[in-house]
């Protein structure tokens, strides 16, 4: 065995070997322990005094950050594993074949680490499965919401075990899972168009809580539609910080295809942020809500409008045009922050916007402690997916499916 | 904008209308951020 292949061997049968002395052995590897450490001290915290003592919500507010962040931008940013499988799988679109495996990869873990922060709003981890099993409330919306989520979870786990057999070397199982990608894609796209409109569609309950400019009838739509730009952004946003933190674990094929996959999604954002911004024009004509524009709150929806999805649309559009890839992935970043903005404007700045100040919610800094702690979970899962699975490469043994 | 309304019906066609055209002009300026968008690819027309 030649000096080459030896390497490409070691690099694609990694065994797990936890060696405690290189634990501590980076800054970042503090840093990942000390808030890992702060996130168990914070579940201690919540399933022994409740959420009165970890959290600032009252009967004002039943959801805060923890709904707004960890479930709303977690579900829309995790959106990238719909829009990239239905580009290559179903669209043909074979350019993004070395996306697809990190988007699903990052969905599949967005999604997962979701439902495990939902257990702190919602208490008691044993009682999850009631709704699904024991007792549906078909018509409610957030059932809806659940159930699309339980399936689609289970959908990206089979999605993404190819990469883990492929690693442990189960041909049988893979052969038998990879038959299925066309279904499972479909399914996918499905519960995402029915579950990211549905989360929108959970405000149509409060048209007298939330200010007239986000309050809107076509709310699940505005949550669908930017959900779409919002998972293309993310696989872009996400392949520029895998270039820098795992460029070790990928592959010549994932370095030389990454910005064809730039350039396609970026032009793909910016037709489909462009399509957005007319829909809530249209939104704010059919409720003849301008006069609220000339307001502070209308500075501010003017501000995510124009700052975050008009602005990174043409961004997406230049840089298409021009063959910037950097430009590209500044509008990635920017429409990511867009779309985190609108879910909090949405789930909490526009919400009970009629309270005086003294009684608004501002998060304790536990919520946002334990936000940060999963964050840090999905980052530290991913890298340790990364290094052992291949999803930044191929496996030289398995063809490209 | 802030017109006063004396009825639904009233508030509809002026909503609707404006939106309609808003829509017109829409779909126009779609086509044309499509144009820009696409001006400078290569054409793999074959026929």
């Amino acid at each position: 065995m030649s000096a080459e292949n030896k390497t490409a061997d070691n690099i694609h049968n990694r065994k797990i070997v936890i060696n405690p002395g290189r634990l501590f052995s980076s800054p970042g590897n503090v840093l990942t322990a000390v808030i890992l450490a702060m996130g168990l001290f914070i579940t201690v915290m919540r399933f022994t005094k409740g959420l009165g003592g970890v959290t600032n919500l009252d009967d004002n507010y039943p959801w805060g950050i923890w709904i707004s962040f960890d479930l709303l931008c977690g579900v829309v940013l995790a959106a990238g594993g719909y829009a990239t499988t239905s580009a290559y799988y179903l669209f043909g679109l074979k350019s993004f074949n070395t996306a697809v495996r990190p988007a699903v990869t990052s969905a599949f873990l967005g999604y997962a680490f979701v439902v495990f922060a939902l257990h702190y709003d919602v208490g008691q981890p044993w009682r999850l499965v009631y709704p699904i099993f024991y007792s549906p409330g078909a018509t409610s919306v957030l059932y809806e919401v659940g159930l699309c989520v339980f399936l689609y979870v289970s959908v990206l786990a089979v999605e993404w075990s190819v990469a883990a057999f492929e690693w442990l070397g189960w041909k049988s199982i893979r052969a038998v899972i990879v038959r299925l990608t066309i279904p499972l894609t479909v399914l996918g796209v499905i519960l995402s168009t029915m579950h990211q409109s549905s989360l929108g569609a959970l405000y149509l309950i409060a048209p007298s809580k939330m200010h007239p400019l986000w309050y809107s009838s076509f709310i699940p739509v505005f949550f669908f539609i930017s959900s779409m730009f919002a998972g293309m952004s993310m696989v872009i946003f996400e392949g520029a910080l895998a270039h820098k933190g795992l460029h070790a674990e990928m592959d010549e094929h994932h370095l030389r295809d990454a910005d064809k996959v730039v350039l396609g999604f970026g032009k793909a954002a910016s037709i489909v942020m462009m399509g957005y911004f007319f829909i809530k024009l249209f939104g704010l004509a059919m409720d003849n809500n301008w006069k609220y524009l000339a307001s502070g709150y209308g500075l501010w929806y003017l501000v995510e409008i124009f700052g975050f999805v008009l602005l990174p649309s043409f961004m997406y559009a230049i840089g298409a045009r021009e063959k910037k890839t950097g430009l590209i992935r500044l509008a990635a970043c920017i429409t990511v922050i867009g779309v985190v903005v609108n879910r909090f404007n949405v789930s909490l700045v526009a919400f009970n916007w009629q309270l005086p100040p003294a009684e608004k919610y501002f998060p304790h800094w536990m919520e946002i402690g334990l936000s940060i702690f999963v964050v840090t979970l999905i980052v530290t899962a991913y890298r340790v997916i990364c290094y052992y699975m291949p999803v930044l490469r191929e496996h030289p043994d398995y063809e490209a499916h | 904008m802030d017109n006063v309304f004396y009825s639904l019906h009233d508030f509809m066609v002026c909503t609707k209308s404006l939106t309609y055209i808003l829509m017109g002009l829409g779909v126009l300026g779609l086509l044309g951020y499509w144009i820009f968008l696409t001006g400078r690819d290569d054409n793999i027309r074959k026929f």
